[in-house]
């Protein structure tokens, strides 16, 4: 046991050395017209040896650390507490959600104008996670090409607008039913798919969109994207300084106050937050419907529920289509937010961190998500000095919460139905 | 109301079911027994529509199923358990017992999601329906723990109540004894005679414990390796010299 702990702790060590010297010590510089390579300080050959030797100790006495840490949780006065009452419980937690949503009305009338900015871009992963949970969380399948629905949410209004001058109100449908639809679409083709398999494919599909968006430059602009995207209208009133559509009257001067840049970002947030609520009542209801029992039970036992009568085209597609419904919603909301899109924007990292939001806050888990959310678009902004680590700071807590907390920050609770003996 | 005439199934090289025969009449409970691998499971997987037969024809009430596809032969009215219990183990007894009874809901989303009266009579029939089938199998107490935290015998009976609620016309039961204590199993016992008797279910039953289905079946099919050994009545199987010689020869 102890020599084999020794020999494996010596191999990590090693392999730490490996990769970390030629990464962090070696360095290209240029001088003139060469390139030149560089060796490293003793500074960083210091810090490199040391991390082998946190590696090798860690390693070897692995066991110890890792027990010490499964103890960890004793230490939280919390960790033990009963569970409350369920109507208690239910009480306490649309109070607090009713005060949260009346606390981010009124919000951004206080803060910067960043602030507010960045509290849309939560609410569109708020948006994205909680489509992206029904697929993975509920149905249990895994989809690593969601960012395409997204994307085609968002190019839904870019062309709309740009060729047919269609208003963010219209095109905010017309988006989430084409995104929709291409859910559908590629849920065909994947029914048969499980587990890695399918994941796969969905990455392809994901790909490919961007491919295409890249591609397609007479249609979609390729690399250089689609500007001029118009902001959304209060009863066709507009946001601008001036007006720019014919018809429609200016919102500060309808209301005889002055221009400020700020009504327009205040008012998408506002929209965001609308358009967030509404889609985690929706999901919240369609979970305790068939529908969404279904979802589970598909995702719980395949077999078991195609022999009571489920079909699984119609279970699986339906859990496609809903969430690639949400991420159209959210794609629009994206692309009048930025008012410039490009292909840039719908690379496979968004659907990597959308998924790492759905994993975090626990699958299946609303108000998880919805937190995790929170924590993984506003952490990186606040760290802006460490944002070139913002993707190992990442990894670290993944890794971290799967020896923690394995279900997710506040993993799915199951609803108690009363039920009456029956005669 | 159910046929199988010469059913076949050959896995490459393996001919796992051979020309087996066998007929079910409405309110009758009838066995299939034989050794380990003799076929008794993969004749269930073809008759609930899970494995395409290679040759024979299934007639469920005068209609071929043989080849259609499993949920369809479910929604006809021939549902199944699983010898090895297959239960959605992270949703709660209820839930499980709800999910069943979907395809019968008129899952339209915009009913659903405005819940409309006619949707919320179907969402209380099915919520009676599982707490009469809970309370009929002793589960109702537990209705709200986790599926897969029950205890093994807690889970086979969720099973049964579990394709019960989908009023099937047909239950096909894999080895339900199995695991079971003697007390439960002569609860089984009296379960799967009263699914005859009250519910006017009929039963094609696969089962080990000999007692148990010597006890209830009208009738016994025995196969062995495949092919069909002996069929009849319990009394006329128990005096078989060919069924005790398959059995004395492979203990
Ligand atoms: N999908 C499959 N692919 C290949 N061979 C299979 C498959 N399913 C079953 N078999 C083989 O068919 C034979 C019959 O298996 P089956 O499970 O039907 O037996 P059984 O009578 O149910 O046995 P037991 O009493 O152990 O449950 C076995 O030899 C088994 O290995
Ligand atoms: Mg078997």
């Amino acid at each position: 046991m102890a020599a084999n702990n020794l020999k494996h702790a010596l191999f990590c060590a090693i392999v730490t050395l490996i990769v970390a010297y030629p990464i962090l010590g070696l360095n290209l510089v240029a001088s003139g017209t060469e390139i030149v390579l560089e060796g490293a300080t003793t500074q960083t050959v210091i810090s490199v040896l040391v991390a082998a030797v946190v590696v090798f100790l860690f390693q070897l006495f692995r066991d110890n650390i890792m027990a010490l840490l499964g103890q960890a949780p004793a230490l939280n006065s919390l960790a033990n507490r009963q569970p409350m009452e369920q109507s208690k419980r239910l009480k306490l937690e649309s109070t607090i959600l009713t005060l949260i949503i009346i606390g981010a009305l009124f919000w951004p009338f206080f803060v910067s104008r960043g602030s507010v900015d960045l509290a849309t871009l939560v609410l569109i992963y708020i948006m994205l996670a909680l489509g992206l949970n029904v697929v993975v969380g509920l149905a249990g399948l895994l989809d690593l090409g969601y960012v395409a629905f997204y994307a085609v949410g968002a190019y839904t209004f870019a062309l709309l607008s740009q060729y047919y001058g269609v208003s963010f109100w219209f095109a905010l449908p017309i988006g989430a039913l084409l995104a929709a639809t291409f859910g559908l679409v590629l849920g065909f083709p994947v029914l048969r798919l499980r587990g890695d398999y399918l994941a796969i494919v969905t990455l392809g599909f994901g790909e490919i969109i961007r491919i295409l968006l890249n591609n397609m430059t007479s249609l979609t602009g390729g690399p250089n994207g689609i500007g001029g995207i118009p902001d959304p209208t209060l009863f066709g009133m507009e946001f601008g300084r001036r007006v720019k559509e014919e018809g429609n009257t200016s919102f500060h001067e309808t209301f005889g106050i002055a221009y400020s840049s700020e009504h327009k970002i205040i008012f998408l947030y506002l929209i965001a937050l609308v358009l967030a609520v509404i889609t985690a009542l929706v999901i919240r209801r369609l979970m305790r419907m068939p529908v969404g029992r279904a979802w589970e039970a598909l995702r719980e036992d395949e077999i078991a529920a195609r022999s009571l009568g489920l079909s699984r085209t119609a279970v699986k597609l339906s859990a496609f289509t809903i969430g690639a419904f949400f991420a159209g919603f959210a794609g629009t909301v994206f692309a009048s937010k930025q008012g410039f899109i490009s292909p840039e924007s719908f690379v496979f990292l968004e659907s990597a961190i959308v998924l790492a939001i759905v994993v975090l806050g626990g699958m299946g888990s609303q108000l998880g998500v919805i937190l995790a959310a929170i924590a993984v678009t506003i952490l990186p902004e606040l760290a802006r000095e460490f944002s070139e680590y913002r993707m190992l700071i990442f990894g670290a807590a993944m890794v971290l919460m799967m020896v923690w907390r394995p279900q997710g920050l506040m993993p799915m609770r199951r609803i108690h139905i009363e039920l009456e003996k029956q005669e | 109301m159910l046929e199988v005439q010469n059913l076949s199934m050959r896995f490459g090289g393996l001919l796992a079911v051979d020309q087996v025969s066998l007929d079910v009449q409405e309110h009758e409970i009838v066995s299939i027994i034989g050794p380990n691998g003799a076929g008794k499971t993969t004749v269930f997987n073809c008759m609930s529509g899970f494995y395409k037969p290679t040759g024979g024809k299934i007639l469920f009430e005068g209609h071929e199923v043989q080849g259609k596809p499993d949920f369809r032969i479910s929604r006809l009215g021939m549902v199944r358990t699983f010898q090895h219990v297959r239960l959605f183990n992270r949703m709660t007894v209820v839930e499980n017992l709800l999910v069943a009874q979907h395809r019968h809901l008129n899952t339209n989303l915009i009913s659903g999601l405005l819940k409309t009266p006619g949707y919320r009579e179907r969402e209380q029939k099915s919520l009676d329906r599982a707490s009469y089938w809970l309370d009929r199998v002793g589960l109702l107490d537990l209705a709200n723990r986790d599926a897969g935290n029950l205890a093994y015998g807690q889970q086979r009976r969720l099973e049964i109540a579990r394709c019960m609620v989908t009023e099937p016309k047909l239950l096909m039961l894999d080895e339900p004894a199995a695991g079971l204590n003697p007390a439960e199993t002569r609860d089984l016992n009296q379960l799967i005679v009263s699914l005859k008797e009250d519910y006017n279910v009929s039963v094609v039953l696969i089962e080990h414990d000999m007692s148990l289905v010597m006890d209830i079946s009208d009738r016994i099919n025995v196969i062995n390796q495949g092919r069909p050994l002996a069929s009849g009545t319990p009394d006329e199987i128990r005096n078989n010299d060919a069924v005790i010689k398959a059995y004395l020869g492979e203990a």
